[in-house]
């Protein structure tokens, strides 16, 4: 393997582990609300301001200004959650999205007008931009760091849904609340649960992203949110394993498609949109989609 | 231990129970029969606290749980299978049993009443592995009793358990009933299938659009005429 090729292979590897990260809050949420939380992108701009803040503003070491942006982004989730589509729980699917689209308004203005629409460079950690040589090539830790975490955080997820009472809780009630309900279970806890684990996630996603593509604005959430609901929809949306899929399927080709066929560079973001497409025609359901007919 | 005290609920402006009164005394199995729509489930999901009701109490042990969040109802010792099993499709057998000790925290207990519930029912144990979405009728529907026995429940109702199942399996369900009653839990029995339900129960009552319209002993209910002709008859022309 020529050492260019390794070179791509590894952004390609690490772009898809960020895309997972965001898209697997996608997933998570629509599993549990059956719908599509478009704000999700936009809670992954704020992180990314909460970051540059912490790090560049008050001058927080890096290791604890991480755990502070994952855990005000955990509770900023669980706010938007509480306040946006919680009242709309009962209402027509329709008002729930609608809402969905306000709050993605909302935090888009929000940050306009707060931090100024000026990118802000997000600040350098030394650490991270160090470079190691493999095989001939140099590659920035940073680029090895992100699928490393992802990794971690995939087996952590996967273990907490599938072996601790709380993973079993949102199994439950993603499939009927009412039943949930019945037993015992408080739904509401389990469903802002499940915002506080898919925003944390977007936190992670976007400081790692902050430190690969230095710059933050308030519309940076909007390219990398639908891309990463795209990626969500091609792995089978509701499905977590499918959204990490859905998300190394993006990364990859789009570093591959830049690398190898470089005259379509200029469609780069363009062809997360084909294979959506291609996706919806030939398989629907996505890679790992479950067939149900009740879903809307 | 559970009353019922004029209770009223309305779906939007229409009213599915227009003030009813019943009791269901410890230790007893008491049945409610009515017809599609006559507001059976509605009773026991109000019961639950799933939906609010318009006027009336509901009244366990001495204290009104009206208006109470189900979880605090279920963990007072109220349970409910569901009309329709509602087995948690995407859960194996054994974990649809943990869920309904949700509210447990007594790890060894629970695994013993898992194994309890596996005696009761031997095809669960075969199958505790399996999705629950993956078992026939009959097995969703004992997983659903197991499920709902998982809470240390002290008043059991269910609704419709009889739905869509073979006569054999009904007779091994409303055995496993009287079973559970005689370990002292009090069961509260809705039923389309009149018949089997008023043989095993102490007491009966009659819902009608909402209203109670009879009541009495079970095997009572079984000689009355006006039973007999409305929930009976069909097992009468069949006996012909
Ligand atoms: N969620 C709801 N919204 C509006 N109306 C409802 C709702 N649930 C029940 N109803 C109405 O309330 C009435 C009583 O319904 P309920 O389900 O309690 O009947 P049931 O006696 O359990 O009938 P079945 O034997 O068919 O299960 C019916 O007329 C039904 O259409
Ligand atoms: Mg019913």
């Amino acid at each position: 393997m020529s050492s260019t090729t390794l070179q791509h292979l590894a952004n390609g590897v690490s772009l898809g582990s960020l895309y997972a990260l965001v898209a697997i809050g996608y997933t998570m949420v629509y599993g549990i609300l059956r719908m599509i939380n478009f704000a999700h992108g936009d809670i992954f701009m704020m992180a990314a301001y909460f970051a540059f803040f912490g790090i560049a503003t008050f001058r927080v070491p890096w290791p604890f200004a991480f755990i502070g942006v994952i855990l005000a982004t955990a509770l900023l989730g669980m706010l938007v959650e509480r306040s946006a589509y919680r009242p709309l729980r009962d209402a027509p699917k329709n008002s729930i999205l609608i809402s969905a689209i306000g709050v993605s308004f909302l935090l888009e203005n929000l940050a306009n007008y707060l931090f100024s629409g000026k990118p802000k460079a997000f600040p350098e950690i030394t650490f991270f931009a160090n470079t190691v040589v493999i095989g001939g090539v140099s590659i920035q830790v940073i680029t090895f760091f992100i699928p490393a975490v992802t990794m971690i955080i995939l087996a952590i997820l996967l273990y907490i849904i599938n072996r601790t009472k709380l993973g079993m809780a949102m199994r439950a009630v993603s499939k009927d609340y009412e039943t949930a309900m019945v037993m015992g279970i408080d739904i509401n806890k389990v469903i802002a649960a499940t915002f506080a684990i898919g925003s944390g996630l977007a936190a992670m996603g976007a400081i790692m992203w902050g430190i690969k593509y230095p710059q933050v604005q308030p519309m940076m959430g909007v390219m990398p949110g639908l891309k990463c609901f795209i990626a969500a929809v091609i792995g089978g949306i509701g499905n977590i394993k499918g959204a990490v899929i859905g998300g190394f399927i993006l990364g990859l080709g789009e570093i591959l498609l830049v690398a190898k066929l470089s005259s379509l560079t200029g469609y780069r973001d363009a062809f997360a949109f084909i294979l959506l497409i291609l996706i919806l025609i030939f398989r629907p359901t996505g890679i790992l989609g479950e067939k149900t007919t009740e879903k809307v | 231990m559970l009353r019922i005290e004029n209770l009223t609920v309305a779906y939007g402006g229409i009213e599915a129970l227009k003030g009813i009164t019943l009791e269901v005394p410890e230790g007893n199995i008491v049945t409610l029969i009515g017809a599609n729509g006559a507001g059976k489930s509605t009773t026991l999901r109000s019961i639950m606290g799933l939906v609010k009701s318009r006027s009336g109490k509901v009244m366990y042990q001495g204290e009104e749980i009206t208006g109470m969040k189900t979880s605090e109802i279920v963990a007072k010792g109220i349970t409910l299978v569901p009309e329709g099993r509602r087995v948690f499709p995407n859960l194996s057998v054994v974990e649809n049993l943990m869920i309904g000790a949700y509210l447990r925290t007594d790890r060894e207990e629970i695994q013993k009443d898992i194994q309890w519930v596996y005696d009761l029912f031997p095809r669960l144990r075969e199958r505790s592995w399996q999705m629950a979405g993956t078992l026939s009728g009959g097995e969703q529907q004992m997983l659903a009793v197991g499920r709902a026995l998982m809470s240390r429940p002290k008043i059991m109702m269910m609704d419709e358990p009889s739905l869509g199942l073979a006569p054999l399996v009904v007779k091994h369900i409303f055995s496993i009933i009287k079973e559970i009653r005689d370990r002292g839990v009090t069961i509260l029995l809705i039923e389309q299938n009149a018949n089997v339900a008023l043989h095993i129960a102490d007491w009966g009552y009659v819902l009608e659009t909402g209203n109670i319209v009879l009541s009495g002993k079970g095997r009572e209910l079984l000689e009355n005429e006006e039973v007999k002709s409305a929930y009976l008859g069909k097992k009468k022309e069949k006996a012909k």
